[in-house]
């Protein structure tokens, strides 16, 4: 991948993120009003000083005026950035690169969704494209049902020591998410209500599938050098990686649904940037994207945080749990916050901030802050055919 | 010699235990079972299914001048559904297509049409019949598809020849639908087997005479009309020999309408021997009489699949189910929000991924993309394709799943990753399935259905089913 990365050019001195969950009393501009203003506070400025804004959204409005008009900004450049599930990621991406080009001092990256005044239970899509109707109609939650059987068959496991790996990854962030006041579901959710949940699509459970949320999170992002001028412990920028897939997943014969290839380029390129060798011993926590069970468990072998076939061994061990050798989603995941399509890529770089930083609530502190690097990681489509991204910031330079 | 190149009957895999439906109301029902179209198949769809299996048939190279579609349940009124059926078959666009529409006797005129006219004509019948539960049009009747390829030797070699037909029409009120109803009105039975009686016997005695024939010449009779006592009383008098009359099939598929004619000529046509005289009587509104005789190419005809074969390989579906089906019970519709309607520019410029189920195969890499696609996936050359027609060709199921929550006229959806034979993969929408009994590694081949509607717009295309009654 041809990407030079702006490592230690930028830094996040300010975050906000308002709580997941079902906002009844609160529409897409409250949210981003809310979020915006605890991040302007966050950083120690108000909505003058940022030079230009990225907003992600996926379903929730379009243009920069959805965000102008709610915050009634003047005269500001704001961009309207959408990339399925990985929304608010790429609008941090685009926002970190305006800066570190010198283009402006200070961005502001915003991301929101209003999924719940459709009235359904779960995702309704985006907007809506003249179709022949020939396309696919099965839920993500049954493409990434294929993941289970596939992993299964190849490492042989059977369906009932499946079921427990899958459950034991849903129970951590549950376990996580009961901890987190920002979370819509914040109770443990036990192994045996896990795996007797209604079954959603193939195997899963509705344990196994993140549910649905409003929310809105958002980030300051100025000059590295410019950093202290607004925080003491500023967040730096180490790798920023993005890879769109060509869809060719679901055409290959030879692709068995046991890796994301989009998310092991992303994780090759975001370690080349950020200079890691070793990401399982060297990362502190990851936060990655946990839309369904099965997606986190090969997200930790596409992620070189366990080796081929050994990721689900792992999981039983408490790898990664919140005391484990590298804790993954200790904020709860997608799994207690739900999915704000267009916020959840900030939502997780927001726990990176308030571990790295020391300021996470003691019962969900993580074992290895000392490493001084997190990982964000953010998907958005289907196995086959994926949008990833992969963050990867720290609390120190070099 | 003029007559029947190549036939294909097309009965829907479901089937309804008639027992069923005196079980749930008290009354209404009897014995044996009828065929049940599934909630994505249409008239249009199953005239495709019964046309494919038609040319498939047929000798190779053998294709049609033209295309005729008759059924009493258009899917479409003003558009013209053999416009469906010509896209689907992937005729050429020279190839001319139309509808006859409306009646029951709409069926077996077109075929009467296409025996006394000149070129190569594929007749298409298809009809969906039904009625209010505990009606005896519910329980008697089927749905199905009966397709007849008619032409010169010159077109093909003919299995059965044309000796001639005759009819007698007469108005009267005997069974009676206004467009937009949903059921059908009868008169007393007994008057239209009064009716009937006659003009049977004026069509059958002018057709014998024409073609030089006596009744016990006839070695299979098949005579059909939805009047059932009618046509009961008329077989009885046609003066044949009691075994040449032919099982009508309502035991099992019971009468699919204006497909009838066709489908049980197809049926019969699966079991002739070279020589025999087949006679063909339809009551419908009048009488119509069809003489053929089988040739010596019948006895190396190969049906691609038989109607003996589909009615065996059937399965039963449960009484609320088909109510449901049939729009007789609205059931809670799943809590997603319904499709949006196609888009007609879209479907126009994909009309042949849509309706026929060409895919692109990239000329160096030979690799396979679905929908087609101007830059191979492998190798990245750009415009180097060529059309790959995946509509016959059958594959094996690599991976599958079970959507309960994605939107469907008939939850849950089952879906599988199908590899093809030859390369390739899709993922697909499966139907006429048990989503219990399905297994990675089966074979599967592709069928034509209709997915949503949506605007009066129906949305069809391509679904895979498991390989059966091969």
């Amino acid at each position: 991948m041809g990407s030079h990365g702006i490592k230690d050019r930028v830094a996040i001195v300010g975050m906000g993120c308002t709580n997941f969950g079902e906002q009844w009393n609160k529409g897409t501009d409250d949210l981003l009003v809310d979020a915006a203003e605890a991040t302007f506070a966050s950083a120690g400025i108000t909505k003058d000083d940022v030079d230009a804004y990225w907003l992600g959204t996926a379903m929730s409005g379009m243009s920069g005026m959805a965000l102008a008009r709610p915050l009634q900004l003047h005269d500001k450049p704001v961009t309207h950035v959408e990339n399925f599930c990985a929304t608010a990621s790429e609008a941090l991406r685009n926002a970190a690169y305006s800066v570190a080009s010198g283009a402006y001092d200070v961005a502001m990256a915003i991301g929101v969704e209003k999924v719940k005044d459709s009235g359904y239970q779960g995702l309704v899509g985006a907007a809506k494209t003249p179709t022949d109707g020939t396309g696919r109609t099965l839920t993500a939650a049954a493409m990434f049902a294929m993941c289970s059987p596939g992993y299964g068959k190849k490492y042989g496991l059977d369906d009932a020591q499946m079921r427990e790996v899958l459950a034991r990854i849903a129970w951590k962030n549950h376990y996580n998410g009961a901890r987190n006041p920002r979370a819509q579901f914040r109770k443990e959710v036990s192994m045996e209500t896990i795996c007797n949940a209604p079954l959603m699509a193939g195997g899963l459970g509705v344990y196994d599938c993140s549910g649905v949320a409003d929310g809105s999170a958002a980030a300051i992002i100025v000059r590295a050098e410019d950093a202290h001028r607004y925080t003491d412990k500023p967040i730096y920028v180490k790798a920023l990686s993005l890879v769109a897939g060509n869809c060719s997943g679901n055409a290959d014969p030879d692709y068995d649904y046991t890796t994301f290839p989009e998310i092991a380029a992303t994780g090759r390129d975001a370690y080349a940037q950020a200079g890691i060798t070793n990401p399982r011993e060297q990362l502190a926590m990851a936060e990655v994207h946990d839309c369904f069970t099965p997606a986190e468990l090969l997200i930790y072998e596409d992620l070189q945080f366990a080796d081929r076939g050994t990721a689900w061994k792992e999981v039983l061990d408490g790898t990664f749990d919140l005391g484990g050798a590298l804790p993954v989603n200790p904020d709860g995941g997608l799994k207690s916050f739900g999915h704000p399509v267009g916020a959840s890529g900030l939502r997780m770089v927001f726990e990176a901030w308030l571990q790295l930083r020391g300021e996470a609530p003691a019962e969900r502190t993580i074992a290895h802050a000392d490493r001084g690097l997190a990982l964000t990681h953010n998907l958005g489509g289907y196995p086959g055919e994926m949008v990833s991204f992969v963050s990867v910031v720290g609390n120190e330079l070099g | 010699m003029r007559g029947i190149i190549s036939a294909g009957g097309y009965v829907p895999f479901r089937r309804l235990q008639r027992a069923e439906i005196a079980k749930t109301f008290g009354s209404g029902g009897g014995k044996g079972t009828r065929s049940v179209a599934s909630y994505d198949e249409d008239t249009t769809t199953m005239g495709v299914e019964a046309a494919r299996l038609a040319l498939r048939s047929a000798p190779s190279g053998a294709t049609p001048d033209t295309l005729w579609f008759a059924t009493a349940t258009p899917a479409y009124l003003d558009k013209n559904n053999a416009s469906t059926l010509h896209a689907a078959l992937r005729l050429d666009t020279d190839v001319s297509a139309f509808d006859f529409g409306g009646a029951l006797r709409s069926g077996i005129g077109a075929l009467r049409a296409a025996l006394d006219g000149a070129n190569s004509v594929l007749i298409v019948t298809s009809d969906l019949r039904g009625g209010l539960p505990t009606s005896g049009d519910e329980s008697a009747s089927g749905d199905g598809a009966g397709a007849l390829l008619v032409g010169d030797d010159s077109n093909g070699a003919v299995i059965a020849e044309y000796l001639g037909a005759a009819s007698a029409t007469e108005e009267f009120l005997e069974r009676w639908r206004t467009p937009g109803s949903t059921r059908s009105r009868v008169w007393e039975e007994r008057f239209g087997e009064v009716k009937y009686g006659p003009l049977v016997e004026q069509a059958w005695n002018a057709a014998l005479k024409a073609a030089e024939l006596s009744a016990d010449q006839v070695a299979r009779v098949i005579v059909t009309g939805m009047n059932a006592r009618a046509a009961r009383a008329v077989s009885a008098r046609l003066g044949t020999a009691k075994e040449a009359l032919v099982d009508d099939r309502s035991a099992t598929v019971g009468n699919s309408g204006s497909a009838h004619a066709a489908l049980l000529l197809a049926d019969t046509l699966e079991s002739a021997q070279p020589g025999q005289v087949i006679g063909l009587v339809v009551l419908a509104d009048g009488a119509d009489v069809l003489l053929f005789r089988t040739t010596d190419a019948i006895a190396s005809y190969a049906p691609a699949r038989t109607v003996a074969a589909q009615i065996d390989g059937a399965a039963d579906l449960p009484y609320g189910k088909f109510l449901s089906w049939r729009g007789e019970a609205r059931l809670e519709p799943p809590r997603r929000p319904e499709p949006d309607r196609i888009s007609a520019s879209v479907s126009g410029r994909t009309e042949e991924w849509k309706y026929a189920f060409v895919g692109s195969r990239d000329r160096g890499s030979g690799e396979l993309h679905m929908p087609p696609a101007r830059i191979s996936r492998v190798g990245d050359a750009v415009d180097d394709m060529q059309p790959a027609p995946m509509a016959d060709v059958q594959g094996t199921i690599a991976l599958l799943t079970i959507d309960r929550i994605a939107y469907s006229p008939s939850p849950p959806v089952a879906f599988a990753v199908v590899d093809w034979d030859g390369g390739g993969r899709l993922p697909v929408e499966l139907t006429d399935v048990d989503a219990a009994t399905l297994q990675m590694g089966d074979r599967v081949e592709m069928t034509f259905r209709k997915l949503f509607t949506s605007d009066e717009i129906h949305n069809y295309f391509w679904k895979a089913r498991p390989v059966r009654g091969t």
